[in-house]
């Protein structure tokens, strides 16, 4: 029989609707596989077993008295930059390293509004700068495939929290790639919805125009299910879009035959690509073929601009973003006689060496003298990039490519070369480029270590991105190993 | 010697009366106990995120709309970057450039002392968020008021070159640019609270030629005869300097009001650079042209119109239609009273003399005085049929202003009306010339100015309610028989 921990999320609700587990139970299990294994996996940076047991509780009244959603009782970790209220909120960050916040973000008001019980904060590079999680200034997450690998980043401890059965759902962000390199480096399935369908409120800003929240998950129904659950218009964020929570309503009725999709040449026959990872694609797209789609290879002229691009945008709106932090109001002081000194001191000595890095460029590309050759020649290749991209899924059902070139780092890897590491990105930053919903799926081993393929589709169609991967999951019957570590 | 002349552009800040502030739902009010007002995304706590209160922009879109100026087809809030403690988040969304900002190329016309009008070129209309507020503690060190933290601030900013070329023009500017906020009720104008602070900025050059000196800025005026009093003394000071040799530094300078001068606050000398960028938090906003039609309807008459028709069709000199149209509350009641048939000269005597003393001393407005425009329509129409003297209607309105009863109830109640019966009034007279028999003799000897004490004793026989026009035309008969 399985192990409660090796249950989907889908799988758990349906026994806790049936009443053949309790909620407690399954708090319990998670717990222990915790205790025992976070240690070497380092994938939550707090956890707070009182509150999940009374959350375990609460779910079981629920369950209980015939209250219960589909999630009511369900897991879930969450990524250590989304705001919990009277939780501990670092953003792996020394700065914020007693920073509790004072309200919920408006996912975690829906999580809780739901009845999951919340198993703890994970781990992630600081303020979600990084591939790898090794600037999480606590310590690194590890890889469940490979101790001495990072489960990539931002959103590591997240993936590695799914991937090695410490949680059965986790929320990351994902900013260039933070939710679904991390998914595929582990090996699970990561999905980053439309830009605006899920609230931003309460997620501590890196790159504001491109950030969002998403699920990881060990299939794409609990992707679903989660989907659903944070998803829908806020009130409390402008860039909120109008539309409906996420439905998974027409999610298992779609089939791969007659689907087109598009494969960029960039984004699969170039040398940053690595040939298991590209051999694992090319087998999956034959599966694809088989299975009656089409597959068509595409040009994306401007995309090996993005990466260049991204560091542009995103370092600049981080550069702003990360100035509240001036140990005035919240989180870590270094007090000194003259307030210009106290801040100078606290971020200089309490931010990591990429988060202050990225804090300059983005102050160099925002300055009078490089704005216009930087950050608006960014923003104009933006336009174009995307102005591509919608028209190539005005044609296409979706566009397809290895979520990453390379498969999960060597912990200690990334330092070397930070110029190449950052092409780990390629794939996934054009997709919040223009905000289109994206998932990373599953989709086989190169040298023992897991591949991801992505599927992203138009803006505000995330029902169409999980009924794709649920077609795919099923007719190339996907299944998410679990490793042992 | 060089002759100079002054140039002041002005730089104009108005917290916006809105209930609520501009991107979270704090309310928005002066005098609350420090730090109570406040909320995590006017604090700026991470993760917050702004939504702009509707109400804010469309107060900033309507002022832009009566300064005539161009709504932007598309306007974007952007961030203005630098660290300062009273800036939570490090930045402080604003809006930026000339074309972008929600008005542009506008302008305001004002009356000048010598009835003429002054067109100033208004650069820009935008809005931003206000910072909170540094304080000294009793205790010792510093605190930090958040409550002013993203109040609704508009900004108003006159065009280069500057129209401005003397103190009494920057001052008619703000009186006019300040009625027309009161006008639209965007904001109190309650400059000693701070809710509207002026910024100078102030420099001279030599008369005939376009070469601008450098500019200081003048920051702590808080009254137009701060105002006024500040830029002269600015002007005198440049001229000194320059005429001994010296130069102007640009920088920043404090009115300390008590000494009557300027003093430096902070050198200006490099531009700081703010590194704007459009606020990725918040998406731009179109105005559709109905939607900006639509809002043009809302926009009252605006003072100048007023000034200007109370003159043409009321024929009121400058100095009454100034007077009239500088409170909304007095053209709004003088309007009414003109729509029931009042006199305009006659109510605007009223208004402007008892009306507004006993207003003053009783803490009142003429919205709230229980004399409406119908009761001083209904009296000055009384005095104006001779119904009753002058003098008794001054007695009629004390009565009205404390009970509120219509004058002419009161005038039947009291039985006030006026005499205008000559057999009644020829008896008054005969009884005064009885009393006063040396005053026929004076008169007869040339003294004819004996006849105002005489028409006196008939008026205050009659209890003021003989009419003083027949009086005196009966006395003097009497006296030249
Ligand atoms: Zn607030």
């Amino acid at each position: 029989m399985k192990e409660i921990t090796d249950l989907t999320a889908a799988e758990l609700s349906c026994k806790l609707q049936n009443k053949e587990i309790s909620a407690i139970e399954v708090a319990e299990s998670y717990l222990t596989n915790i205790k025992k294994n976070n240690d070497s996996l380092g994938a939550y940076l707090s956890t707070h077993p009182d509150i999940t047991r009374k959350a375990a509780e609460n779910a079981q009244n629920l369950l209980d008295k015939g209250l219960a959603k589909p999630l009511t009782g369900i897991p879930i970790a969450i990524k250590d930059n989304i705001s919990t209220k009277d939780i501990k909120t670092t953003c792996a960050s020394k700065l914020l390293e007693n920073y509790t916040p004072v309200f919920d973000a408006t996912v975690i008001e829906k999580i809780k509004d739901h009845g999951m019980v919340m198993l703890g904060k994970t781990n992630l590079d600081e303020f979600a700068m990084g591939i790898s999680n090794e600037n999480s200034a606590y310590f690194p997450a590890k890889n469940p495939w490979d101790l001495s690998r990072s489960p990539g980043g931002s959103s590591g401890g997240s993936a590695a929290a799914v991937a090695g059965n410490l949680a059965p759902l986790a929320l990351g962000s994902d900013t260039g790639g933070s939710i679904r390199q991390p998914a595929s480096f582990c090996g699970i399935f990561g999905f980053k919805p439309t830009y605006g369908r899920c609230s931003r409120y309460g997620l501590i800003a890196y790159g504001s125009s491109l950030d969002q929240i998403g699920p990881f998950a060990r299939s794409v129904e609990d992707i679903a299910l989660l989907a659903n659950a944070i998803s829908g218009n806020d009130h409390k964020e402008d860039t909120s879009l109008p539309q409906d929570p996420i439905s998974y309503h027409e999610m298992k009725n779609g089939s791969l035959k007659g689907l087109k999709f598009a494969v960029p040449a960039e984004l699969y026959d170039n040398q940053a690509f690595e040939e298991g990872v590209k051999t694992c694609f090319q087998n999956r797209l034959e599966n694809l073929r088989k299975a009656g789609a089409t597959i068509d290879i595409v040009h994306i002229p401007t995309i090996d601009l993005g990466v260049s691009c991204y560091y542009v945008i995103a370092t600049a709106e981080a550069s702003s973003n990360l100035a509240r932090f001036d140990g005035i109001r919240f989180g870590n002081t270094l007090p000194t006689r003259h307030h210009k000194d106290q801040v100078a001191l606290t971020r200089g000595k309490l931010f990591g060496r990429e988060v202050k890095e990225r804090i300059m460029i983005g102050t160099y590309v925002l300055s009078a003298e490089s704005f216009e050759a930087y950050y608006i020649k960014a923003q104009k290749i933006r336009a174009v990039m995307v102005g591509e991209i919608d028209h190539i899924l005005e044609n296409y059902d979706a566009i397809i490519s290895p979520t990453s070139p390379v498969t999960a780092l060597k912990i200690g890897e990334q330092n070397n070369d930070p110029v190449a590491s950052k092409l780990v990105d390629l794939s996934t930053i054009p997709c919040n480029m223009g905000g289109y919903p994206a998932i990373s799926i599953p989709c086989g081993l190169a040298n023992n270590l897991p591949v991801g393929m992505q599927v992203m589709t138009s803006r505000i169609t995330d029902e169409k991105t999980l009924q794709i991967a649920y077609s795919i999951e099923r007719e190339l019957n996907i299944k998410v190993q679990n490793p042992t570590y | 010697m060089a002759e100079y002349t002054l140039s002041t552009g002005m730089e104009v800040h108005a917290e916006l009366e809105t209930d609520s502030k501009m991107f979270c739902r704090c309310p928005v009010e002066f005098g609350a106990e420090p730090n109570t007002r406040v909320c995590p995304v006017c604090l700026g706590m991470p993760g917050t995120l702004p939504v702009p209160n509707r109400k804010a922009i469309e107060f900033v879109l309507k002022t832009a709309l009566a300064l005539n100026c161009q709504i932007a087809k598309r306007s974007v809030f952007h961030r203005k970057n630098y660290f300062y403690p009273d800036l939570p988040k490090g930045y402080q969304i604003s809006q930026f450039g000339d074309t972008n900002v929600l008005g542009h190329f506008g302008y305001l016309e004002v009356p000048t002392k010598n009835g003429g009008i002054k067109k100033i070129n208004i650069r820009k209309v935008q809005i931003e968020e206000d910072t909170g507020k540094l304080m000294h503690l009793p205790s010792g060190g510093s605190g930090i008021d958040f409550n002013r933290a993203g109040v609704p601030l508009m900004e108003i900013v006159t065009d280069f070159p500057p129209d401005i070329e003397t103190a009494d023009e920057a001052k008619d500017y703000l009186v006019g640019l300040r009625q027309v906020l009161l006008y639209l009720k965007v904001c109190n104008g309650k400059m000693e609270e701070g809710s509207l602070r002026c910024e100078p900025n102030i420099s001279i050059r030599v008369i005939g030629t376009d070469k601008y000196g450098t500019k200081t800025e003048l920051k702590n005026l808080n009254s137009f005869r701060s105002v006024q009093h500040g830029i002269e003394y600015e002007y005198k000071r440049q001229v000194s300097l320059l005429e001994n040799g010296e130069s102007v530094k640009q920088e920043t300078r404090g009115w300390d009001e008590g000494a009557e001068k300027t003093f430096p606050m902070r050198s200006k000398e490099s531009e700081e650079d703010y590194k704007y960028f459009p606020d990725p938090d918040l998406v731009p906003m179109d105005f559709s042209d109905e939607y900006l039609e639509e809002l043009k309807k809302t926009i009252p008459e605006l003072p100048l119109a007023k000034y200007r028709r109370y003159q043409a069709d009321y024929g009121l000199n400058h100095y009454d239609a100034s007077i009239l149209v500088a409170e909304l509350s007095w053209s709004t009641y003088f309007d009414e009273c003109i729509k029931m048939g009042g006199d305009p000269k006659l109510i605007c005597n009223w208004m402007s003399s008892d009306f507004a003393k006993s207003l003053n001393e009783t803490g009142q407005t003429f919205q709230s005085s229980l004399v409406t425009p119908k009761h001083l329509v209904e009296l000055t129409t009384l005095i104006q049929k001779e119904t009753i003297s002058g003098k008794i209607g001054k007695d009629i309105f004390e009565i009205s202003f404390k009970n509120g009863k219509m004058p002419s109830e009161i005038v039947q109640e009291k039985g006030l009306t006026q005499i205008s019966d000559e057999s009644v009034i020829e008896k008054y007279a005969d009884e005064a010339l009885k009393q006063n028999p040396e005053l026929i003799d004076k008169y007869k000897s040339g003294q004819t100015n004996v006849i105002g004490f005489l028409v006196g004793q008939v008026m205050k026989q009659s209890k003021g309610r003989a009419n003083p026009g027949i009086v005196q035309n009966i006395m003097k008969k009497k006296l030249d028989m």
